[in-house]
């Protein structure tokens, strides 16, 4: 990708103690663009994601979103720089002490001096756009998954922000509701023109959605390329991937130090 | 032998550094707490709010509580007093007891129990289901707007809870001593009207629920903002929370009355 980058990841590397997670990342994602970040479970993809909104520093590198570096700010500038970036989560990870509107409307009442009247017409035009006006009233718990994320998209949308993060948007839901979110992740990003990372495993929406495509393994980036350039890879890592097999460089089963048969008690177990 | 003593050795340094650091993290936590808590002054309600959780729901445990603690107390009080001719100082005697030490250690106790638990495991449950780092993300600091009205509810409630504790207290002791047992009415209000001091016994009592209050609080969504982020870490955190609040109250329990009395 040879635009001029909105997201800059710079030699960043993080550890969970001693534990490695990224190792040298490199990457640029030009504004305006879809990127999906895919990789086994693991491979420190969420971690990417969090040192992108600055809830985790790197030991090493440099995080620059929109020509700032996020792992340089000071606590007050995160929280402004937090203000244009918008993060659908996992699960959605709604309010569930408050109704949809409340959850849709925190954002624009804890960052702006925008009234009531004003608020609501917003909160009402994101649940609009994600296809669930007529919900505003509903507690969380009466939320199916895919309204739930759905509605958590309209939460993270609702400052329209410049960046949005995707944290497996299409975990845990069924076909319908996947391919909505799918879609909406699309048509959101075409309306408002933002630059968003998408951190997932479904490998044909991915495919589909993104203008990008990096591939991580082992807290590295060991792949990129267009959707187009990743169908036709014939890199044994992104072949396996892409197709879901299990024979390739990616081992399915743990390195385990004991002999089947000593797990089974039919010898002394080596160690 | 050599082994399992350096074993144990190893285990007690590393609890002692665990719990140090634990209390290091604690004291910025409460001092993250303050400097957060300004905008509460502009948006009382977020305070109001977990007063009603905190407090208000805490309400029918603290009434009932008092009361049986107040009829025990006329009780047992009646027992001994009138072997030595003194029944009618039972109002002295439930007074005192209540207003220097059973209603601010018993009501925190119980505040602890219900309110402190409660409070562990909404904010360990908001930790688990992700709900505090969106909050981060979405640019709202989760210390000011989550855990610092609820630590300011607790501080605020604890004193009046217990102050409602002595009046039921009192007045379950007045059922007992008075309607049951058929002390003098005017000498059981008379002789707790001569013997309670405003200053020494009703203030210092209210002190101790002062310093309680901020205790179990902290104690409270320190655990909770804490915990591990899985089930199994909440159901810890929570049980935490009533046990160490519970020593953390009596050992200062002891430490403020040899100060104040």
């Amino acid at each position: 990708m040879t635009d001029q980058p909105f997201v800059d990841i710079r030699n960043v590397a993080f550890s969970y103690g001693e534990r490695p997670i990224l190792k040298n990342i490199n990457l640029s994602i030009p504004k305006g663009k879809l990127v999906a970040i895919m990789g086994g479970s693991g491979c420190g993809k969420t971690t990417l994601l969090r040192l992108l909104s600055g809830q985790y520093h790197p030991q090493q590198g440099d995080v620059i979103v929109g020509g700032q570096h996020v792992n340089r700010m000071t606590s007050k500038e995160l929280f402004r720089f937090r203000r244009g970036m918008g993060m659908l989560f996992q699960f959605g990870a709604l309010f569930t002490d408050l109704s949809v509107f409340d959850n849709v409307a925190f954002p624009l009442r804890e960052n702006t001096d925008l009234p009531e009247s004003v608020i609501r017409d917003l909160v009402m035009m994101k649940l609009s756009a994600v296809g669930l006006r007529g919900t505003q009233d509903m507690k969380t718990a009466e939320l199916s998954g895919g309204m739930a994320r759905r509605i958590a998209l309209a939460r993270a949308i609702a400052l329209d922000p410049a960046l949005m993060l995707y944290d497996e948007p299409f975990t845990g839901l069924d076909p319908i509701s996947l391919g909505v979110i799918a879609h909406l992740i699309k048509k959101l990003n075409d309306a408002l023109g933002t630059t968003a990372i998408m951190v997932t495993h479904d490998v044909n929406h991915s495919l589909q959605l993104a203008d990008f495509v990096y591939f991580m393994a082992g807290g590295e980036i060991i792949a990129s390329g267009t959707p187009q350039e990743v169908l036709k890879s014939e890199d044994p890592w992104v072949a396996q991937f892409v197709n879901g097999a299990a024979d390739g460089p990616v081992q399915f089963a743990f390195p385990a130090t004991t002999s089947v048969a000593a797990d089974f008690g039919m010898e002394i177990a080596r160690v | 032998m050599f082994d399992a003593s350096a074993a144990s050795l190893r285990k007690l340094g590393a609890w002692t550094i665990d719990t140090l650091w634990k209390l290091g993290f604690a004291s910025r936590f409460l001092l993250s707490i303050v400097m957060q808590s300004g905008h509460l002054l502009l948006r009382p309600q977020l305070v109001i709010r977990e007063i009603f959780f905190a407090g208000v729901l805490s309400l029918i445990i603290i009434i009932v509580s008092g009361m049986f603690v107040g009829m025990v107390l006329g009780l047992q009080g009646y027992n001994t007093l009138v072997r030595f001719g003194s029944a009618d100082a039972l109002g002295t005697l439930v007074a005192l007891s209540l207003l220097r030490e059973l209603g601010p250690v018993l009501a925190a106790l119980l505040f602890a129990s219900r309110s402190g638990s409660a409070m562990t495991a909404e904010i360990g449950l908001m930790k688990a289901t992700e709900q505090l780092d969106a909050m981060a993300v979405m640019a709202v600091n989760p210390v000011a707007r989550v855990i610092a009205p609820r630590f300011w509810a607790g501080v605020l409630s604890l004193p009046v809870l217990t102050m409602l504790f002595n009046v039921m207290g009192i007045i379950g002791g007045y059922y007992v001593g008075v309607v049951l047992i058929g002390l003098d009415e005017g000498s059981y209000w008379a002789q707790m009207q001569n013997a309670v001091d405003f200053h020494d016994d009703v203030m210092n009592g209210l002190i101790k629920s002062v310093f309680f209050g901020i205790a179990v609080t902290l104690i409270a969504v320190f655990e909770g903002f804490d915990a591990e982020a899985t089930a199994a870490g909440v159901s810890s955190a929570t049980t935490r929370t009533v046990v160490t609040s519970a020593l953390v109250i009596l050992a200062m329990d002891f430490v403020l009355t040899a100060f104040m009395f």
